[in-house]
């Protein structure tokens, strides 16, 4: 299958430069290798919020549900659940999954359920036109905090660590290697796995720079090692002007809450026997 | 005895709601119609709780102030319920409790050392309610033989020291007055949650989401229990959001699912009731209502989310709404709610109440009409895939990950044909349109369905209006005071053509509601046809049958 059949005809409204066609790009790149492997493209189901974000699913030509603010994931987990032999990929902002819908993003880790969440996060609400969300620094002018937020970011790795997430992973909107080497080790990966993508908005906070002079990736880490990954996760708070690291933070198998729940198929014919029958108990 | 009600009442965790089945099913399996209702408060251990069990001759869904029988687990259910009985009015409970309690010198008593007897088996406290049982039931004339198939059939765990324990009770008890049962089929004795359960099977569901909410955690409970039975999945997530939203993952992959809640969750439900409306994702809510605004009563009952289920939701959208009055309309339109709402692609919610679900009743399967096989528009394969298809129905192909020859995408945002978001103006008129013309399909479908039902006098001029769990007591009343009643049970889209036909040549119609406004007084009104009178009642407590009787007699003098 070539690249361009994934395409859709709608036009991008995403503002040229924008870190979302990198996360676009390296998705349809990965999406496309999968399938010349083993997984053809409609075993992919894709998933978004609401945001600038939230186009992703209009630009690529596989199953997708456009959901609403910071609800995709359990609607992901819905899907996963049904049948577990899809891929089930979450597009999500920062402030969607990290704010709005922030309890099921903790819960999807907490049970370990297979889905992918890639977070587009740049740092801000941008659809709404320039707030501050939950991972801006201290101290961020938007629309809704002109004198600066009064509140420290929150750094979604290290609650997702706490929350049992088993594969755990940072990429920047610049970096297309890592990038997509990410995605695919995500979307492979059995058990619930994030990937935070620090995805520059050009238009209302563009950290180009900043990231270029900080970003390194992980090397000599161990990601089955969960007392490293704490470490790597807490080198940046998302506040400070530390260093950056890229990578895989950690990597854990376990069991999966859709394989625990599998069932049989339901044998409808014989309902009507067993209804009856249940019935019958009661008398 | 032809009617008549025995109450049993003690502290929460005492066992009376047990006790209440044991009992109505001992009447049951004696030959009596049976209900039992359950009042309880919101707390686990202590507080006051008790059941009304009462049989008669045909089936009933109601229960009487005045009482035959009272077994009181405690003093202070004789304080609170003595004022219930007449003079031919009976009390058992334990010789001590009896002692303490001042009641009036008319009233039969019979007093059973049950503290003792429990403590002499070394039998924990609970089974004292098992020990008046037993005493009940020689005291009524029912067979030892009877008395001990029932305990075997309701007690899982110690059986027979339950058995044991009832024995020692009938042993010291004497006979006060003989039931007469009628001869009848037995018919099984369920609740209005596994009535709705047993529905929702019966029309094809696969997956059953829900967060615990009085008054639909019973049927929580059920459907987990019965779910390798039925190879159905059940899941309990974090919150209601994450309840409906889940049930949209499973429908999108093509699960038949349902969820339940109250008030409360459907409050956090809504912005993905319309998420499933715009979608086209198929819902089923079963929305069990209980006192509000807020926590309200949680543990009682009434009709107040009438609007909300109408209106609930952004935006302008069909949805179906349908109000069960009974066992059999409970079961018969669970089904039928889980297939309209995957044929027309749009949220069906199941409105019932506290009453409703957990009210126990006979049931009777053969009498639920027959449940109409609908089956979902797939797509065929034949042309590209187009998941909203606009057509002259309105309801476009379904087809389900993963298709080879399909991409299914579904979108909350305005979306054309394919499901790509759109803002062009035409395309939003038109795709609005195609999403609100299946309503018209769907109530010229309903029109084969008993959307209104009449019972009673049909060539009476005053008839009472309900809906919901007011059905079974207003049915009574009218069956003995001769009136009509008029019961819509489909509620949107409302079936203003039946309606109007139910209530052709009626002079006075007098409405009856378990809330404070007149909620179904407000929507048919909202059609053009006027009540003449309400009776409404809104303290969390159903009606009793002498209370509305007194009223409405009040009403048509
Ligand atoms: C319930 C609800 N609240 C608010 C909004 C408005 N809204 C749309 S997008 C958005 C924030 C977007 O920020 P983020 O999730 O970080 O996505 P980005 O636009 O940055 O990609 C908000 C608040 C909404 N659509 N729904
Ligand atoms: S506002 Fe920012 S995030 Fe949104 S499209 Fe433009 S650059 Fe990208």
């Amino acid at each position: 299958m070539s690249q361009s059949n994934l395409d859709t005809s709608t036009p991008n409204t995403w503002c040229p430069g924008c870190g979302n066609f990198a996360i676009l790009n390296g998705i349809k790149k990965v999406l496309n290798e999968l399938s010349e492997e083993d997984c053809p493209p409609e075993k992919f189901v894709l998933l978004s919020g609401i945001g600038c974000h939230g186009k992703i699913v209009d630009y690529v030509n596989v199953n997708s549900f456009y959901s609403i603010h910071g609800r995709s994931i359990p609607i992901a987990e819905g899907i996963k659940m049904a049948n577990s032999g899809l891929k089930v990929i979450c597009f999500a902002g920062d402030g969607d999954a990290y704010g709005e819908g922030l309890e099921h993003l903790i819960f999807a880790a907490k049970r370990n359920i297979d889905i992918t969440v890639i977070i587009h996060n740049n740092r801000l609400y941008s659809l709404t036109a320039f707030q501050y969300s939950p991972t801006s620094e201290l101290g961020f002018k938007g629309g809704s905090t002109p004198n600066g937020s009064m509140e420290s970011p929150l750094n979604p790795l290290e609650l997702m660590l706490a929350s049992q997430a088993t594969y755990l992973a940072r990429g920047t909107s610049q970096g297309m290697n890592l990038l997509t080497r990410l995605f695919r080790e995500a979307i492979m990966h059995k058990g619930f796995a994030l990937v935070d993508v620090l995805q520059v908005c050009v238009t209302f906070n563009n950290l180009y720079e900043y990231y270029a002079k900080r970003v390194y990736e992980l090397e000599n880490h161990d990601p089955g090692d969960f007392q490293a990954a704490f470490n790597a996760i807490r080198e940046w708070d998302y506040n400070s002007d530390s260093r950056i690291p890229l990578g895989v933070f950690y990597k854990k198998e376990a069991p999966t809450f859709d394989e625990k729940l599998i069932s049989s198929p339901a044998d409808l014919k014989r309902r009507d026997g067993k209804i009856r029958q249940f019935l019958s108990k009661r008398m | 005895m032809q009617d008549f009600s025995i109450l049993i009442g003690g502290s929460a965790g005492s066992g009376v709601d047990k006790s209440a089945l044991v009992l109505g099913d001992l009447l049951n399996q004696s030959g009596y119609r049976v209900y039992i209702y359950h009042d309880y408060p919101s707390l686990i251990r202590g507080g006051h709780t008790f059941s009304i069990i009462r049989a008669a001759q045909t089936k009933i869904t109601a229960h009487r102030d005045r009482i035959d029988f009272l077994l009181g687990l405690n003093k202070e259910t004789l304080d609170i319920h003595k004022t219930r009985l007449d003079d031919s009015g009976k009390v058992i409970c334990d010789s001590e409790i009896l002692k303490e309690a001042a009641l009036p010198k008319q009233i039969r008593t019979l007093a059973i050392p049950a503290v003792k007897l429990v403590k002499e088996e070394n039998a924990p406290e609970i089974m004292r309610n098992t020990c008046l049982i037993g005493a009940f039931a020689k005291a009524a004339g029912i067979k030892i033989e009877l008395l001990e198939k029932v305990l075997r059939d309701n007690f899982t765990k110690s059986i027979d020291k339950n058995i044991k324990i009832a024995k020692k009770g009938y042993d010291a008890s004497e006979l006060m007055e003989s039931i007469s049962p009628p001869v009848h089929d037995i018919l099984p004795l369920i609740s209005g949650s596994q009535a709705m359960g047993l529905g929702l099977i019966k029309g094809g569901l696969e997956v059953y989401v829900s967060y615990p909410m009085t008054p639909t955690t019973a049927l929580l409970h059920f459907l987990a229990e019965q779910a390798n039975e039925f190879s159905l999945k059940v899941v309990h997530p974090e919150n209601e959001l994450s309840v409906i939203l889940m049930a949209l993952g499973f429908a999108y992959a093509g699960r038949k699912t349902a969820v339940g809640t109250s008030g409360g969750g459907f409050c956090l439900m809504t912005e993905s009731l319309s998420l499933s409306a715009m979608s086209e994702v198929p819902t089923v809510i079963v929305l069990g209502q209980r006192p509000g605004p807020s926590t309200g009563l949680p543990t009682y009952s009434c009709q107040s989310d009438l609007h909300f289920a109408l209106y609930a939701g952004q935006g302008e959208f069909v949805r179906f709404v349908v109000a069960p009055g009974d066992l059999e309309e409970a079961y018969y339109w669970s089904a039928s709610a889980l297939n309209l709402a995957w044929k027309y692609q749009i949220p069906s919610i199941i409105l019932t109440d506290k009453n409703l679900n957990e009210g126990i009743s006979n049931f009777d399967v053969n009498d639920t009409g027959e449940i109409k096989e609908n089956d979902p528009y797939l797509w065929d394969g034949t042309t590209g895939y187009r998941r909203y298809e606009d057509n002259k129905t309105g309801i476009s192909p379904l087809a389900f990950v993963p298709d080879k020859n399909a991409v299914i995408k579904v979108s909350g945002y305005e979306h054309d044909e394919s499901g790509i978001t759109t803002e062009d103006a035409v395309v939003t008129k038109k795709m609005q349109d195609k999403r609100l013309r299946k309503e018209k399909h769907l109530a010229e479908e309903l029109k084969s369905f008993p959307t209104v039902k009449t019972y009673g006098n049909e060539e009476q001029t005053t008839a009472l209006l309900c809906w919901g769990s007011a059905k079974g007591i207003c049915v009574e009343i009218a069956q003995k005071l001769g009136l009509k009643v008029i019961q819509p049970i489909v509620l949107s889209p409302f079936p203003e053509h039946a309606f109007r036909e139910a209530i052709r040549g009626i002079k006075k119609l007098i409405a009856v509601e378990n809330n404070a406004t007149g909620q179904l007084v407000r929507l048919i009104k909202a059609h053009g046809i006027d009540v003449d009178d309400t009776i409404l009642k809104y303290d969390g407590r159903p009606f009793t049958l002498d209370e509305l009787e007194k009223i409405v007699k009040e009403k048509i003098a």
